[in-house]
């Protein structure tokens, strides 16, 4: 694994590639058949497989369930927006109390390493397909705790992100703005993060290890 | 009627009240939406919910209970629809009345609570049998004055066949048991608060309490299917009040009147109250509801 710097977020090399197999097209419904890794040509998709995962990608995006759990203090500015001024409910999004019935996780702020470990369990409880939408400058390179000697400065380093929303902290409106712009993503199939976290677990397990030194978490735990 | 049509109106019939259960559904979430000051989701949304939740990926199951558990849950609903005739009159929509008496419907109403209550508790999370404690001791409660109604009915009318129990109501809105029989209605009505699980008895889902209960393990395909039996449900018990206490309905425009007006009694109920702790649900039924349908009972019994 690379070795991660902080000060460079914007370094892109620290991500891992993946080669889809030559002559297929990205599949937004790539991992559903399998449950895991290892079947190569589920890359591949004939012309029904694509009307029929455009389909459900439509109705994935019309209904997102956000996990109730909130971190760092971005959270706060979840109640505005489910309560009447914003109202995320216009566009479908609702919360959900347990992973297994969400498939959005919003990282509302910064991460201690201790509530990484918690957000993990989580996130890997989540049914496929899922997303990720990080929140605030803390997620994105440290923010104001870039120094801080407890809390994980890049977030995409232990999770796939789809989308990230910038500010410190964002309003409801920019919120909302990122919902629209995950929505627009899950549509044309290209919210893949939970497809890339399957295909490069070892490489996430590792940087997680690398942060929580008191791993006891299974191997998997979906 | 031949067997091969009747199977088909009640296909149809079936087909159309889970629609409408899903259209009250949504319908719901917009009243509940503009009440709270806000817009609201689309009226379509528990169709997109649907669909949504038949499209993702089921990780885990429990084992066979907890598949089973659902599956029982939408048995109930269905049962209890296929015994209710739903227009009075009209032997298309009669469904498989002759088969089954107000005792088989009653024990449809509780079989799937108690089916899912098993399901549920294999999925192992504590809130589910917190949840599930609590949704069977408030169901014993609120069985009492719910009992005590149709006991008052049936005694009234001397039958346990419900289109004999709607034979009697009619004749004029004053015939209907609602105003024949207010006591036992009154302790009826007050048992399908309870029944439909608003505020103040949403004590087994419990929102931001024990999250949500029973279903905590269950996830999309177990939900949607869920959804489907609840819809099946809701409808099929709020015929069986229609039929009970509002003298049944003569035309589908009827029907669907009196079905949103009984459910949405319960949601507008719901939408003004806080919710009750689980001793208190428990002792609320046992107390006013359960000395009105005595009443009720020694009313009918008198006459
Ligand atoms: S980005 Fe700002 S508001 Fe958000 S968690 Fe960090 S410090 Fe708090």
């Amino acid at each position: 694994m690379k070795n991660h710097e902080p000060d460079k977020p914007w370094d892109l090399t620290r991500f891992p590639t993946i080669q889809p197999p030559a002559g297929s097209r990205p599949h937004a419904d790539a991992g559903d058949a399998t449950c895991f890794l290892g079947a190569e040509d589920r890359l591949r998709a004939p012309k029904l497989d694509e009307a029929v995962a455009t389909i459900k990608n439509w109705f994935r995006a019309m209904s997102l369930n956000v996990l109730a759990f909130g971190t760092g203090c971005g959270a706060i500015e979840l109640r505005p927006l489910a309560t009447s001024r914003f109202d995320m409910s216009r566009f479908g999004i609702t919360g959900a109390p347990t992973p297994r019935q969400s498939n959005v996780f919003i990282i509302s702020g910064y991460l201690a390493t201790k509530t990484l470990k918690r957000v993990i369990r989580c996130y890997e409880q989540m049914p496929n397909p899922k997303w990720v939408v990080a929140l605030g400058s803390c997620t994105i390179n440290g923010g104001m705790y870039w120094d801080s000697y407890n809390t994980i400065k890049v977030l995409d380093l232990y999770m796939p992100v789809d989308v990230y929303i910038s500010g410190c902290m964002p309003r409801p409106e920019a919120l909302i703005a990122g919902f629209s712009y995950l929505m627009d993503e899950i549509k044309a199939g290209r919210a893949n993060g939970w497809h890339h976290y399957l295909e490069n677990l070892d490489w996430y397990r590792e940087n997680q290890k690398q942060v929580i030194t008191d791993w006891d978490l299974p191997d998997y735990n979906w | 009627m031949d067997l091969a049509s009747r199977i088909g109106w009640t296909l149809l019939s079936f087909f159309v009240a889970l629609n409408y259960g899903f259209v009250i559904n949504g319908i719901i979430r917009k009243v509940m939406a503009r009440i709270q000051g806000r817009f609201g989701p689309p009226v379509w949304q528990p169709y997109i919910d649907l669909g949504k939740m038949a499209f993702q990926r089921n990780s885990i199951s429990h084992g066979i209970m907890f598949w089973l558990g659902p599956v029982f849950r939408a048995v109930g609903g269905v049962g209890l629809y296929l015994l209710m005739p739903v227009v009075m009159g009209d032997p298309r929509l009669y469904a498989f009345t002759d088969m089954g008496d107000l005792l088989l419907m009653m024990y449809f109403m509780f079989f799937g609570s108690l089916g899912m209550a098993l399901g549920a508790g294999e999925g192992g999370h504590p809130h589910s049998p917190i949840g599930i404690s609590r949704g069977l001791s408030q169901m014993t409660a609120y069985e009492l004055p719910f009992i005590l109604a149709v006991v008052a009915l049936v005694a009234q009318t001397r039958s346990f066949d419900v289109t004999a129990i709607m034979a009697a109501q009619q004749g004029g809105v004053l015939h209907w048991n609602l105003f024949a029989n207010p006591l036992s209605s009154i302790a009826a009505f007050i048992a399908l608060l309870g029944m439909n699980m608003y505020a103040p008895f949403n004590i087994v889902g419990a929102p931001t309490e024990i999250p949500v209960g029973p279903m905590t393990e269950y996830h999309n395909a177990y939900i949607s299917f869920m959804m489907v039996g609840r819809s099946a449900f809701a409808i099929a018990k709020t015929v069986l009040f229609m039929n009970l206490f509002l003298g049944g309905a003569h035309s589908v425009i009827e029907a669907v009147v009196k079905i949103f007006a009984i459910y949405f009694w319960t949601v507008f109920v719901g939408a003004v109250f806080m919710r009750f702790r689980a001793e208190q649900s428990v002792r609320f039924f046992l107390r006013w509801p359960a000395a009105l349908g005595v009443a009720g009972l020694a009313l009918s019994l008198w006459r």
